[in-house]
């Protein structure tokens, strides 16, 4: 018996040595090597050039991030309250666009701002604009939300249909007005859900470069963009590359561990009892 | 009626056109012990919930303390629950789950921590103010919702099958504990259950119910004794029911023999339904009664033995203290008293 179970996880064992454990090294040691294969610290103190491109990119994946829990929260807290068969049709809703591809979905929000697009000239017909849409940092956030939104709603909604109604009759029982049920009993029972929605959002709009490269502009790079020149560009420098994917990886860590110290005020155990 | 505390008038509810809820009319007193009795799905947590404030009526009236509060919420609402599945908030301890109807109403916290420790005494909880509630056991977590609701000393507790998940020796020693809150505290409880047995041994009043109307209600001894048609009978302990014809007042015929009763008023040549207690049949030698029949069955159930009997087409159950011989033949009386005549129920009904 424990032979077995031993011998089935070594195909996993192998592929997560082949395809993690070994790039993640890769990535170390590139990103502490230079082109005459030496050690340097030079790559990483490079990457402090580019502090206000990490900034920005923080900053736009952390408003995205807040709007997307803004409008997810409230939506996947509806649907958690209805029938299963209503979840699950206004759950494939929301997937749907995810069954397209992601550059066609983004390539689609260029035509609708571009200057002389959709939106423009539909402004344009009442006498407004036209207005300068595309190329702006709120074109990269939106495009964050419009992809990213689906990430949010989803862990929100597992934690949330895990709520038992009875336990929020309970607290409109002892007395909790609507308000109040909310922010004694949902919002501490979801909080697991927020938290790994959080990081699902806030990860990839974190480290995107479609995004910001076809909505945002030249004015508008993060370090996604910073990376793909390093390995693909004109730039070509697979150390430096290393480099800021290795200071991205760190950032993201942190947001992470930082989001776990949320959850652990939070008894998951009784949560999904 | 005086001291009425929750008036029901004519309450209808449907669920998808379903009446679930028949026109259901029910005064409540203060500080009374009542129990809804009756079969699943008859109504009883429905009955319950437009008390609560969780669900309105589609049309009738709920008077509380002589207000209409057809739509008043919960939150507004002199009354607590006691959930069928505890409803516990998995978030909070021990402490925090019995607090937090006090907090809501944001006492000071000198007195809301004076009255959880009060009320985790009286439920034997001391020294468990800091576990999670899912750490406790089955019995535990009950006596943590009923320390939460009784903490605020509402005019009215409302219990739904509180005991239903505990095993039979837990569910004994609740019974009486309940039974000593309700009196201690002087609060009206209403109690919902489909044990015959424990709505007998806990209430001041029964109310038997079945597809959303009331059967009967009464004291526990009167729906007993004096139970009110077939349905109830049958319900409250167990019982023989025989047709029967009702010849003239005290006089009934069923099984093909005539017996003296002490009921009257039915008319001559009436159909009725004829309840006899299994305990209220006496065993005598064959052909002393005015039933004759043979043993089928014997089964020892603790303080008596439960008796089979094939006789004048019908299968007789009597409760004896004494075994009989399966297969030989024995003669049955019935005193008068013991035999209950009710109405016929119609079919379906
Ligand atoms: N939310 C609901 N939707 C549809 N039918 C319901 C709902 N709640 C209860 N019912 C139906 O109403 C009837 C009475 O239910 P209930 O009051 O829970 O019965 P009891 O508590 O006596 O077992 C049952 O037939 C039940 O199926
Ligand atoms: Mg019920």
């Amino acid at each position: 018996m424990k032979l077995h179970t031993r011998l089935a996880s070594v195909p996993y064992l192998l592929w997560v040595v082949v395809f993690t454990i070994i790039p993640l090294l890769l990535i170390i040691v590139f990103a502490f090597t230079g082109t005459d294969g030496g050690f340097t610290i030079e790559n990483i103190s490079a990457v402090g050039r580019y502090t206000d491109v990490i900034m920005k990119s923080i900053w736009l994946a952390a408003i995205a991030t807040g709007v997307s829990l803004f409008l997810g929260y409230p939506l996947a807290y509806i649907i958690s309250r209805h029938s299963a068969r209503q979840q699950n049709v206004s759950l494939m809703l929301i997937m749907l666009p995810m069954w397209m591809s992601f550059l066609l979905r983004t390539f689609a929000w260029m035509t609708l701002l571009e200057k002389t697009g959709v939106i423009n000239r539909l402004l344009g017909l009442a006498g407004l604009g036209p207005f300068e849409l595309i190329n702006t940092s709120g074109a990269v956030v939106l495009g964050m939300v419009y992809n990213y939104l689906p990430f949010m709603i989803l862990p929100l909604h597992s934690v949330m249909v895990k709520i038992d109604a009875s336990v929020i009759e309970a607290a409109q029982d002892l007395g909790a007005s609507p308000l109040r049920v909310f922010f004694k009993v949902v919002l501490p029972l979801s909080m697991p859900g927020i938290s790994s929605g959080i990081t699902m959002v806030f990860v990839p709009a974190v480290s995107t470069f479609i995004i910001s490269r076809m909505l945002g502009g030249g004015s508008n790079l993060m370090i996604g963009d910073l990376i793909d020149m390093q390995f693909l560009g004109n730039a070509y420098n697979p150390h430096l590359g290393s480099a800021i994917s290795l200071v991205l990886m760190v950032i993201i860590l942190l947001c992470m561990s930082i989001m776990n110290q949320f959850d652990d005020d939070v008894d998951v155990e009784g949560v999904l009892r | 009626m005086k001291d009425v505390l929750i008036d029901l008038r004519d309450l209808v509810v449907e669920y998808d056109g379903e009446r679930v809820l028949n026109g259901l009319s029910l005064q409540i007193r203060d500080k009374e012990f009542v129990t809804f009795l009756g079969p699943s799905g008859c109504g009883k947590t429905t009955t319950l919930r437009i008390i609560g404030g969780f669900i309105e009526p589609v049309s009738g009236d709920v008077f509380f303390d002589g207000k209409r509060i057809n739509s008043l919420p919960p939150y507004k609402r002199a009354v607590n629950t006691v959930f069928q599945r505890y409803a516990l908030f998995p978030h909070l301890n021990v402490y925090e789950n019995v607090a937090f109807g006090l907090k809501v109403k944001r006492l000071p916290e000198k007195e809301v921590h004076s009255r959880v420790e009060e009320m985790l005494e009286m439920v034997g909880l001391r020294g468990y103010e800091r576990r999670g509630v899912a750490q406790l056991s089955g019995g535990q977590q009950q006596r943590v919702a009923i320390a939460r609701a009784l903490v605020n000393t509402p005019r009215v507790l409302l219990l739904d099958e509180p005991l239903g998940a505990l095993d039979l020796k837990l569910r004994k020693e609740m019974q009486t504990e309940l039974k000593r809150y309700q009196q201690q505290m002087e609060i009206t409880f209403i109690y919902v259950t489909h044990d015959q047995e424990e709505a007998l041994t806990m209430s001041d009043r029964v109310i038997v119910m079945r597809d959303g109307e009331i059967q009967q209600e009464g004291t526990p001894q009167d729906i007993y004794n004096e139970p009110i048609n077939a349905f109830v009978a049958d319900f409250i302990g167990e019982s023989n029911i025989i047709d029967g014809v009702m010849l003239h007042d005290f006089l009934v015929e069923f099984a093909g023999v005539r017996f003296d009763c002490v009921d009257k008023g039915f008319g001559e040549m009436q159909l009725v339904d004829v309840v006899v207690r299994p305990e209220d049949i006496r065993v005598v030698s064959p052909g002393e009664g005015k039933l004759t029949g043979v043993v089928e069955s014997v089964i020892f159930k603790g303080v008596h033995y439960e008796i089979m009997v094939d006789a004048h087409g019908y299968h007789w159950k009597i409760h004896s203290t004494l075994p009989q011989e399966v297969g030989s033949f024995i003669g049955m009386t019935v005193a008068p008293g013991d035999i209950q005549i009710m109405h016929r129920m119609e079919a379906g009904e």
